[in-house]
């Protein structure tokens, strides 16, 4: 009896060298893995490292190749997600499983077995929601719903089933801190009562603060299992990792040359309620400088990266320089041409198409400043596949992307790997200026410090560098300068060894009361 | 009888198989599933609901072969658009032109055939009402059938799971299959719901409309249907109204050469399309009404992966 077996202090999940092959390729190869009951276990992993396919085989989306799983000392087979429920598994997806068209019930009672009317579980929801602490409210249109609350939706619905067992695949990835905090409490609550919760991540502070027990994963495979509040970040990120991250290397003297990119009173109105304008940003970045914007999310920085690169062109030409010409009304292809490369922020439909081979993509951002290189027969344009396939596999060697097949589309890519291949591709034109928006933005430690290398060492051969980020870490590691964007205004630019994370927190908010300044710092 | 209620008759029989053709069509897009085919299916009800009746005598038998040859006919296209994962459009596009060839076929000895028309029901006491009575409770089964299917379709498809079920797989047929949700099962049920509702449609014009058989007697109906669904933003109420509206359309041209007004009869066959252009506009206006109606999934091909 399944009940016999977990009160003999059995684990209440375990896993027997579980297999997933996607081809010859092993998403998942042999993995083991043992949930106690009433314990906070976290998966670590890379992106790509297979934690999202191990998970998906657990709750039934995925059927394993070969393995074993365990549930309470019986070997089951979970052929559905409704199979994984009745086990009592819960699931919250990392990309939202929700229907947007549809109301919070409505999207709730799908999850739930038949015979409960639409009233009932309005009423269940909202009484669970208060319990938790995760405020709905039943009759909303999910397509009216911020990123947080769609998350609670996910997380209510999961534990109306009552689950043994609740798996959280990244869940802080698209919340706020403070979000994030309340998410925390909620699954101390959850574990107080007994419930198990699988915590995937790649955030360590995270992993440390909430988590009893650590399997890690790489390349498909088990690295590690640990106690991760008797590790280090540093001993967590090595088993990710396999070697410990290479820190960005900053050694040799950056020489200063001549304002290769500048904007004069910049100033953009609203596009939509919802945008912020632009209010007189004036900057100016040197070749061998890397200027780096801070900012907390929402404060224009969208904005400013589509005025510079021409996305949406100002009005007025003088308003962006680059390379000492005036470009401000110019489109994107005429700022590429003059020597401008532009990385944006989403990966997925904006700086690459996902369903195109990596090679189309490459012809796609390139086709016209290396027109003579990667098209052919005049005015009709022919694309010299064998030429831009090998430009592309050219990036991703020096980017080290990590891709099944030589030409995969840019969906299939994790990532990191793809944000790789996007930066690899602005890098390997030699950008006189670069612009990157959000660059390591949900990207793995590994990649993440690839990709800031890549940028540091763009600006020692001369070039100049804007990195628009959130992420202070990132910006003390590459920024030679430092700005913060609020409310649309750009601060005066400082040299970044003059400026500590509090003041640039306060710079955050400086302008608007001091809370909003430590509330910044605190974050980071 | 007057001529306000003559014309009203008319405009009923006319707004019925538009409402039954599109409302089919409502319930397959509602699963995600566009389905181009909805003039074949009802030419193909069409001819083999006068067959039948011819065969047995008896229109009632001519209804359910005309439901029963639309349901099968769809199913062609399920198999080709859902197993197969053949392109929706292409697909939909062929059945309506095998539809037209094979109903031609069928129909060659029928030509110039009188038929036997569907006798209306006269409802006791209702059809004593002056005026509405002869208009609304005079008629024949498939008349009160559109009506009935109507509301049971709204009921259907926003208070029973069933049909919660049918909306969330149009909306996101991938978080739909991670919830545990039959896709492609359901999928085959919606597009045999639209095919037998446009067999049915097919069967009021050879029982109802004209009793007869002529060839394409579907007469570019299905594809109204389809504009009405758009029209109707995929809900079955505005689909009931803008049904009529259409029907009311499509039967004033004829009024309008038989009084003598000088509107170009081109004009007014025109008019439901150009009425449905302005309602799609309206919509894609407004995101939030194009995420909260539109079946998001809408044509789009879902295979499994597994």
């Amino acid at each position: 009896m399944p009940a016999v077996g977990s009160s003999a202090g059995g684990p209440l999940l375990a896993v027997r060298s579980l297999t997933k092959l996607f081809g010859s390729f092993a998403a998942c190869n042999g993995i083991d893995l043992e949930i106690q009951p009433g314990e906070i276990h976290a998966l670590l992993g890379e992106n790509g490292a297979g934690k999202s396919t191990l998970v998906k085989m657990l709750f039934g989306v995925l059927a394993p190749t070969s393995g074993e799983i365990v549930w309470k000392g019986d070997s089951v087979r979970i052929p559905s997600p409704g199979a994984a429920r009745r086990l009592g598994i819960g699931m919250v997806f990392q990309h939202f499983s929700l229907f947007e068209a549809l109301t919070v019930a409505e999207n709730i009672a799908l999850s739930l077995s038949p015979g409960i009317s639409l009233s009932k579980v309005a009423e269940e929801a909202s009484r669970l929601s208060h319990l938790y602490g995760l405020p709905l409210d039943p009759k909303a249109h999910v397509a009216d719903l911020s990123v947080g609350e769609r998350q609670r939706i996910e997380i209510v619905r999961a534990l109306l089933q009552n689950p043994e067992l609740i798996i959280l695949d990244e869940p802080t990835s698209v919340l706020t801190p403070q979000e994030a905090d309340r998410l925390f409490e909620t699954l101390d609550k959850l574990k107080a009562e007994g419930r198990s919760v699988l915590y995937i991540s790649h955030r360590l502070e995270e992993v440390q603060r909430i988590c009893d027990r650590a399997t890690v994963l790489r390349h498909g495979k088990v690295t590690g299992a640990c106690d991760p509040r008797k590790e280090t970040p540093a001993s967590l990120a090595r088993m990710m990792v396999g070697s410990d991250v290479a820190s960005v290397s900053t050694a040799g003297t950056n020489t200063k040359g001549d304002v290769l990119l500048e904007a004069r009173h910049l100033s953009v109105p609203a596009r939509t309620p919802f945008a912020v304008a632009l209010k007189n940003v004036c900057l100016k970045v040197r070749g061998g400088e890397v200027l780096a914007i801070a900012g907390v999310a929402g404060n224009g920085q969208g904005e400013l990266f589509d005025a510079l690169s021409g996305e949406y062109p100002a009005a007025d030409a003088s308003a962006v320089f680059i390379r000492n010409k005036p470009a401000g009304n110019l489109g994107i292809t005429a700022r590429r041409l003059m020597g401008a490369g532009f990385v944006p922020e989403e990966r997925h439909g904006h700086a690459a198409v996902p369903s195109l081979p990596l090679s189309d993509n490459l012809v796609l951002a390139r086709s016209q400043s290396d027109r003579r290189t990667f098209l052919g027969g005049g005015v009709l344009g022919i694309i010299k596949h064998a030429v831009v396939r090998l430009a592309s596999r050219r990036i991703s060697e020096t980017m080290d992307v990590r891709k099944s097949g030589d030409d995969p589309a840019a969906g299939s890519l994790s990532g990191g790997n793809l944000q790789k291949y996007i930066v690899g591709r602005e890098l390997d034109r030699q950008p006189a200026v670069l612009i990157v928006n959000q660059p390591t933005w949900g990207v793995d430690a590994g990649a993440a410090s690839r990709i800031r290398q890549a940028l540091v060492d763009l600006a020692k051969s001369g070039s100049a560098v804007l990195v628009i980020s959130q992420d202070l870490d990132e910006i003390f590691e590459v920024a030679t300068e430092i700005a913060v964007i609020s409310e649309g205004r750009l601060s005066d630019v400082y040299p970044a060894h003059a400026l500590t994370r509090e003041t640039i927190g306060l710079l955050m908010g400086g302008m608007y009361g001091k809370t909003e300044g430590e509330e910044v710092a605190h974050a980071h | 009888m007057g001529i306000v209620e003559a014309i009203l008759l008319t405009v009923v029989t006319a707004a019925t198989p538009l409402v039954l053709a599109s409302l089919g069509e409502l319930v397959s897009e509602r699963a995600g599933v566009l389905n181009l085919g909805v003039e074949g299916m009802m030419v193909m009800g069409a001819v083999l609901a006068f067959a039948a009746t011819q065969a047995t005598g008896s229109p009632y038998v001519g209804i359910l072969a005309g439901i029963a040859c639309g349901a099968l006919f769809s199913l062609l296209f399920g198999f080709l658009t859902l197993t197969l994962v053949a392109n929706q459009v292409a697909t939909g596009l062929a059945l309506t032109i095998l539809g037209l060839g094979i109903s031609g076929q069928i129909g060659e000895p029928y030509v110039g055939m009188s038929g036997i028309k569907l006798q209306p029901i006269a409802i006791p006491l209702l059809s004593d009402i002056p005026f509405i009575g002869a208009v609304l409770f005079k008629q024949d089964l498939i008349f009160y059938l559109s009506i009935a299917l109507v509301f049971g379709v709204n009921w259907f498809l926003f208070r029973s799971r069933a049909g919660l079920k049918i909306r969330a797989i149009g909306d996101n047929h991938a978080s739909a299959h991670a919830l545990g949700i039959h896709v492609i099962r359901t999928r085959y049920l919606a597009v045999m719901f639209g095919g037998a509702c446009a067999g049915l449609a097919g069967a009021q014009l050879s029982l109802v409309y004209t009793p007869q058989w002529v060839e394409n007697m579907s007469a570019g109906r299905g594809w109204i249907a389809l504009a009405l669904v758009v029209f109707a933003s995929w809900r079955p109420w505005r689909l009931l109204a803008g049904g009529y509206l259409f029907g009311a359309v499509s039967i004033s041209q004829l009024h309008a050469q038989a009084l003598g007004l000088g509107i170009p009869s081109q004009f007014l066959s025109a008019l439901p399309y150009a009425a449905t252009v302005i309602v799609l506009i309206l919509i894609s206006h407004n995101r939030r009404m194009t995420l909260i109606n539109t079946p998001a999934c809408l044509g789009k091909p879902f295979v499994p992966d597994r």
